[in-house]
């Protein structure tokens, strides 16, 4: 398989059998970044800066690679890729993250 | 084993290990169960004395020998199994995963009865459950042809139209543990008819890194299983060119069906597996008595060879369907193929079923001739009717 499976063009308007590879492969890496899994969230993750010791740990857990761990120093949790699993606020040593319903955020 | 061609007495296990063994795939991951268990017993013996380089896997249960063999065929090698019954049964979940990520895995299988009641002997309950979980099914008469095939299901797997398991049968008991003449060929011969594993498409080629097994829901998933109804209707193709080559090497056919003594029968049974054996038998001594009956031995059961079947009934009275399964509330497997197979015909044959040979009973020549007897007076009814059961 040349091309590379789903271009940006195929996620939008889903294409036939014969021009998709077989056996489910993908074969463009990273093709997961298209898939935004924020809109999944149900709790949001809200971390008190105060708090936070800075020790990578939620970072390394993150199914999601959503909390970005950068020059020594933890950055804003990833809104769009993070579905709200909870997983940072049970590993955080210093309970600095709370898992807050999201829809207290659209009110 | 390792000289040039010759004949040699082995059971059809040990025939099969023998194709393995020439074939030396980098991966075979197994788990004993009865009848099949010396199919990988040999082979483990090969490992240890050094005569393939295979890795082979010793795993906990058939559902992880699956696994391994989907695994390492995932990564473009060659991975090769087997089993039968309650280990085909443990594989389940694994085996549509095999067909459904298209790894051309080659599976040998010994026939067995599925439980309970717990049985170790031959029927084909176990694969013919099996048969719409997108692998290819060839059925073997007896070692010889369950040695062969062995290479011929490797290639027809792999080809790059296809790539889909193969389970090759032959009956447990029956063929597994029968001793037989084999004739073995020789190992830079089938060495080279099998070539090496030609994969584009893995995850080790790190220059075009792909991903396997990702989720398809409402999105994708039947586009990804009409893929394989195709690679399925490829294979009749392939299947009949990768036996032409293969015949070049042996000398012997490959077709979808062995036709034994029809070009002017009357009648005829289609049978698969050790029980073409017996109804040749059968055929013979009929002959002899002026009877004209004739056998169609199935060895393409998955993809079904529709047109063959079709022509090779075309102007025959009555079929006998003999088959060594049950498909419950329902006509019996291959009585079902067989009939879809002919409705096509303007004048259709009439169509009887003979279940025979549940759990390893025998199949008698007697059973056979009776049968053949049945068709010659046209007695044939819509009911199933049983060879060798106690009323």
């Amino acid at each position: 398989m040349t091309e590379k499976f789903p271009t940006n063009e195929q996620l939008k308007n889903k294409v036939g059998w014969k021009e998709k590879p077989i056996g489910g492969a993908v074969t463009r890496t990273a093709s997961a970044l298209e898939n935004k899994t924020g809109s999944w969230r149900a709790f949001r993750p809200i971390i008190d800066e105060k708090k936070c010791i800075n020790c990578a740990f939620c970072s390394a857990y993150c199914p999601d690679n959503a909390i970005p761990f950068k020059d020594g120093k933890r950055e804003d949790v990833n809104l769009e890729y993070c579905k709200g699993c909870g997983i940072c606020s049970k590993v955080c040593p210093v309970k600095a993250i709370e898992m807050k319903e999201e829809s207290e955020f659209h009110k | 084993m390792i000289m040039a061609e010759k004949i040699v007495p082995l059971t059809g296990n040990y025939a099969i290990a023998e194709a393995m063994r020439q074939i030396n795939p980098e991966v075979v991951a197994a788990y004993p169960i009865t009848p099949q268990s010396s199919i990988v017993e040999m082979f483990s013996q090969f490992v240890s004395d050094g005569k393939v380089d295979t890795e082979m896997v010793r795993v906990e249960s058939e559902h992880s020998a699956m696994s391994a063999v989907v695994g390492a065929s995932l990564t473009g090698v060659r991975a090769m199994t087997a089993t039968c019954s309650a280990g085909l049964a443990l594989m389940w979940e694994i085996a549509g995963v095999a067909s459904g990520l298209r790894c051309p895995i080659v599976m040998a299988i010994a026939n067995r009865a599925i439980s309970a009641p717990i049985n170790i002997h031959c029927d084909h309950s176990d694969t013919m459950g099996a048969r719409d979980l997108s692998w290819i099914q060839i059925y073997c008469e007896n070692a010889q042809e369950a040695y062969e095939t062995m290479f011929l299901a490797l290639k027809l797997a792999e080809h790059k139209d296809v790539q889909l398991p193969v389970m090759v049968c032959e009956d447990g008991f029956i063929t597994s543990h029968c001793v037989q003449n084999v004739k073995i060929y020789d190992d830079h011969v089938m060495r080279n008819f099998v070539g090496e594993r030609k994969s584009v498409d893995n995850l080790f080629n790190f220059e075009n890194p792909i991903a396997m097994g990702s989720i398809e829901l409402q999105d994708y998933y039947f586009e990804t299983k009409r893929q394989q109804q195709q690679a399925m209707s490829r294979a009749l193709k392939v299947y009949l060119e990768v036996g032409n080559e293969l015949s070049k090497v042996t000398g012997n056919d490959y077709g979808y069906v062995e036709s034994y003594k029809m070009d002017d029968a009357e009648v005829a049974i289609i049978t698969m597996s050790s029980s073409a054996g017996t109804t040749k038998t059968v055929v013979d001594r009929m002959r002899e008595e002026g009877k004209k009956v004739g056998l169609i031995k199935l060895r393409l059961y998955r993809p079904f060879p529709h047109g063959e079947i079709r022509r090779s009934f075309k102007g025959i009275k009555a079929i006998g369907v003999l088959e060594r399964a049950f498909a419950y509330g329902a006509n019996a497997p291959l009585l079902s193929d067989v009939k879809s197979a002919i409705y096509e015909l303007s004048e259709k044959p009439k169509l009887q079923s003979y279940v025979f040979g549940m759990g390893g009973r025998d199949l008698l020549e007697e059973h056979v001739e009776h049968a053949f007897n049945e068709l010659l007076a046209g007695k044939t009814v819509k009911e199933e009717k049983y060879l060798g059961l106690r009323e």
